[in-house]
């Protein structure tokens, strides 16, 4: 059965925050878990090398699965670099051939300090600070992945993995199956992305639209702290390559998250507040420019269901379609430029599989097609802001 | 010795004497030498001087015949050879299946048997046969599109790779790779790569896997890593990329050169600054060596010393070897560019016809011997033919089998499924 709590509303952003968001304090992200019965474990067999492990199922944002267990343990509280430090830490613990490649990983800890404090525990060899050479270093993951190791490696900005869009796509994406199976790559590719505050058009970029057409790789989204935790975990136990993707304005997001060990799945998408009227699929940062329109619609007397689809690649069509067959009717926000994004695909995805259940167009919301400007105002007019998502809401509920 | 190395100084004729007046649809306009677009440095020299601005904590070394001598005395004194008998047969075979085989695969395309992009290695089996014959299996081996025979010296066995090219689902890769993807995990050959370049970091993460082992799960472990390119490959930014970490490092990676002065029709001296590329490795503080690639035992020589550096961990090596390719670029290429005297200079080079007569000049084997190693060998290719032709193609179910490793990254279908679930998926039937 689920358990359904109403979310009150997106996390507590700290100072680093814009006006748009309330700095209400809230302290903690109250979802509420919808649990996924685990009859779902794969058991299928499948020629080739999958070997069908345990699954976690449990893809949402969840405190606790009754309230009984989370009165045993209060949980932490922490930031989201810390949150993907402490995933990433705890898999190095547990599997010594987790290794980090990136460029300031080491000695500086990395540029958003996701990495602070593992080169002095684990040694310059597993924290390896590389030269600035995306394409190599990458294809060097590549390689190593192939003879046994895990390396998770850290684009600085992910426009910077642009440069190691070769080793990406022929090596990550494709050398498993051109190799027949034989050869694996466990790589984990991750860093921040997105339009941040006025960094400019090459520090602003969003890849989760370049990579999406590569084949055999599998793109996340992390978006809160909790869920942050958990992929990173999940993609780094994942045999595929995962791309993950962070945000450069959400990694002080604060949030309480359980003591005890999980792992999320990679394909699941979260349901962050259930709704009768309207789907607003979402991911990433705009998932708050999302929850803070949600207030005003509610207020306004709408019922949004919001859905952060998590997984970009392969799109989570179960949660997405059985959200579009209860509201009929949707509404993306994403944060890729018009062309080609996330938005796009998934627009065309909800068409395919869902267009009986449709009572109106899709309408999908996505950042201009335009290099982000430096000036704060162009900047703002090119993503997606709260006020649009109610009008786009109003119009489409019509 | 019968390999006496020429001090010579071979110059890649230019292009205008090559040019016949009735081939019209070039595109290469034919240039005076006045005009002459390049370096104009000799190719290699012979010169033991060293500027002292150049030197580094590695030295550089260009392999002469000199060399070679001192080394011939030093390593077998009692009979002042290179190589036992059984090195010798060893050698040969390697080679001729090499050449064998490649032959076969010309054949093969021509019949219609294989398509594509097919590369042939013919008069480059010295520097395969010279180095991949020194590794244990363990070691990896890291190729380009030019890779059939570096697979075959590691030991993938020749009718896995004929039936890789003939499509079917008994290839080394099921099929899947094709000429220019030659993968086999359990000879360690790490690829076949189509894009040049894009081997080398592959190659030098595997050689940081090794140090990995050895330093950080403190295993013991001096797996070697090769990474064979050619000169196209040498002015590619993963090159110098890849130079750098392997040295800073110090992994245990021999970066191979095989220098046939043609990138398909660009000339290595209208390509490259500086030509001599063995003067890149001081650059980034490993040994550059420069060897006659036509000649097997030189390039063992100077692949056993790389090699060994490698294992006791003194870091990697850059190895030029001057090397040449019999056939063109590709088989689709019609070779029309190279100067007709080059190519004969080079086919009086060949390095099978020199390693004969070297072993049978110091009697390691009679024509005999030899004879029927080029027998069993033509056997060899000939059953490697009939087993890829016998083979069955890959039926549909294995369209989407080896697209993930853990096929769950299909994702979850509408109806609550991970798409893998579906039966029909393998089939290639169901909806993805």
């Amino acid at each position: 059965m689920a358990a359904m709590l109403q979310a009150i509303g997106g996390a507590s952003p700290s100072v680093a925050f814009s006006d748009h968001y309330n700095k209400s304090s809230v302290s903690s992200i109250r979802s509420f878990p919808v649990i996924r019965s685990d009859a779902r474990s794969s058991s299928g067999s499948i020629h080739g090398s999958f070997k069908p492990g345990k699954i976690i199922t449990k893809a949402t944002a969840t405190q606790t699965e009754s309230s009984a267990s989370a009165a045993s343990k209060p949980g932490h509280e922490l930031l989201m670099f810390e949150a993907l430090r402490e995933g990433l830490e705890e898999e190095m613990d547990r599997d010594p051939r987790v290794c980090v490649f990136g460029e300031d990983v080491g000695h500086y800890g990395g540029s958003y300090k996701v990495t602070k404090g593992l080169a002095q525990k684990y040694g310059d060899l597993r924290v390896l600070d590389t030269p600035i050479a995306e394409n190599s270093f990458t294809g060097m993951a590549v390689g190593a992945a192939m003879t046994g190791l895990r390396p998770v490696v850290e684009g600085m900005n992910m426009g910077f993995l642009l440069l190691a869009f070769n080793q990406i796509s022929d090596n990550c994406g494709m050398l498993h199956y051109t190799s027949g199976g034989q050869f694996t790559i466990p790589t984990v590719i991750r860093g921040p992305g997105g339009v941040g505050r006025q960094l400019g058009a090459e520090h602003s970029q969003r890849l989760e639209s370049y990579f999406q057409s590569i084949p055999g790789i599998q793109l996340v989204a992390c978006s809160t702290v909790y869920n942050a935790k958990g992929l990173m975990k999940a993609a780094i136990r994942s045999e595929n390559p995962v791309v993950l993707f962070e945000h450069v304005l959400l990694y002080n997001l604060k949030e309480r998250i359980p003591d005890e060990e999980y792992v999320l799945s990679l394909e699941e998408a979260e349901m962050v507040r259930p709704g009768e009227h309207i789907t607003i699929l979402t991911y990433s940062r705009m998932r708050y420019h999302v929850m803070q329109a949600a207030k005003t619609l509610v207020n306004k007397g709408y019922d949004p269901e919001v859905i952060d689809i998590r997984s970009l690649k392969p799109f989570d069509l179960y949660t997405i379609g059985n959200s579009v067959k209860k509201t009929h009717r949707v509404l993306i926000v994403e944060e890729c430029m018009r062309t080609g994004g996330i938005g796009a695909s998934l627009t065309a995805a909800i068409n395919e599989n869902f267009h009986d259940y449709l009572d109106a167009p899709i309408v999908c919301l996505s950042s201009q097609d335009v290099p982000t400007p430096y000036a704060g105002t162009l900047e703002e007019w090119t993503v997606v802001q709260p006020s649009q998502i109610v009008a786009a809401v109003e119009q489409l509920c019509k | 010795m019968a390999f006496s190395a020429t001090t010579k100084i071979i110059q890649p004729m230019y292009i205008n004497s090559a040019r016949s007046p009735d081939k019209s649809d070039s595109c290469n306009k034919i240039l005076s030498p006045s005009s002459f677009l390049g370096s104009n440095n000799k190719l290699f020299s012979i010169s033991k001087t060293i500027s002292p601005l150049s030197r580094r904590s590695a030295t550089v070394v260009a392999v002469s015949s000199d060399v070679v001598k001192k080394k011939k005395v030093e390593s077998n004194p009692a009979s002042n050879l290179l190589i036992t008998k059984e090195e010798g047969l060893e050698l040969y075979e390697d080679m001729i299946l090499g050449r064998a085989f490649e032959d076969m695969c010309a054949q093969m395309y021509y019949r219609g048997k294989m398509f594509g992009f097919v590369h042939l290695y013919n008069g480059q089996e010295a520097v395969s046969t010279g180095f991949i014959k020194l590794l244990g299996n363990r070691d990896c081996v890291v190729s380009t599109y030019r890779d059939h025979v570096h697979a075959l010296s590691k030991g993938v066995p020749a009718r896995a790779v004929m039936s890789e090219l003939f499509g079917k689902a008994t290839g080394c890769c099921r099929g899947q790779g094709g000429s220019m993807h030659m993968f086999s995990k359990e000879h360690n050959v790490l690829g076949g790569f189509a894009f040049i370049g894009e081997g080398i970091p592959v190659a030098t993460g595997a050689a940081f896997t090794s140090k990995y082992r050895r330093e950080a799960l403190k295993e013991d472990c001096d797996d070697v890593t090769l990474a064979f390119f050619g000169d196209g490959t040498c002015n590619n930014g993963q090159f110098f990329e890849c130079l750098n970490m392997a040295a800073l490092w110090k992994l245990p990676i021999v970066f191979v050169v095989e220098n046939n002065l043609w990138a398909i029709g660009m000339s290595h001296l209208r390509a490259t600054s500086d030509p001599q590329i063995w003067k890149k490795g001081p650059a980034f503080g490993m040994p550059g060596v420069h060897v006659d690639g036509m000649d097997v035992l030189k390039v063992r020589e100077v692949a056993k010393e790389a090699i060994t550096r490698a294992r006791r961990g003194e870091g990697p090596t850059l190895v030029e070897c001057e090397t040449y390719r019999f056939r063109g670029h590709s088989l689709a290429d019609p070779d029309e560019l190279r100067d007709p005297a080059e190519k004969a200079h080079y086919a009086t080079r060949d390095p099978i016809t020199a390693l004969k007569k070297y072993l049978m000049e110091n009697s390691l084997a009679s024509e005999a011997e030899l004879t029927a190693i080029e027998k069993k060998i033509e056997e060899v290719v000939e059953e490697a033919v009939e087993f890829a032709d016998k083979s069955p193609v890959p039926a549909r179910s294995q369209l989407l089998e080896n697209v993930f490793a853990d096929p769950r990254g299909f994702g979850i279908g509408p109806d609550g499924k991970y798409r893998c679930e579906d039966p029909k998926f393998t089939e290639g039937t169901a909806q993805v």
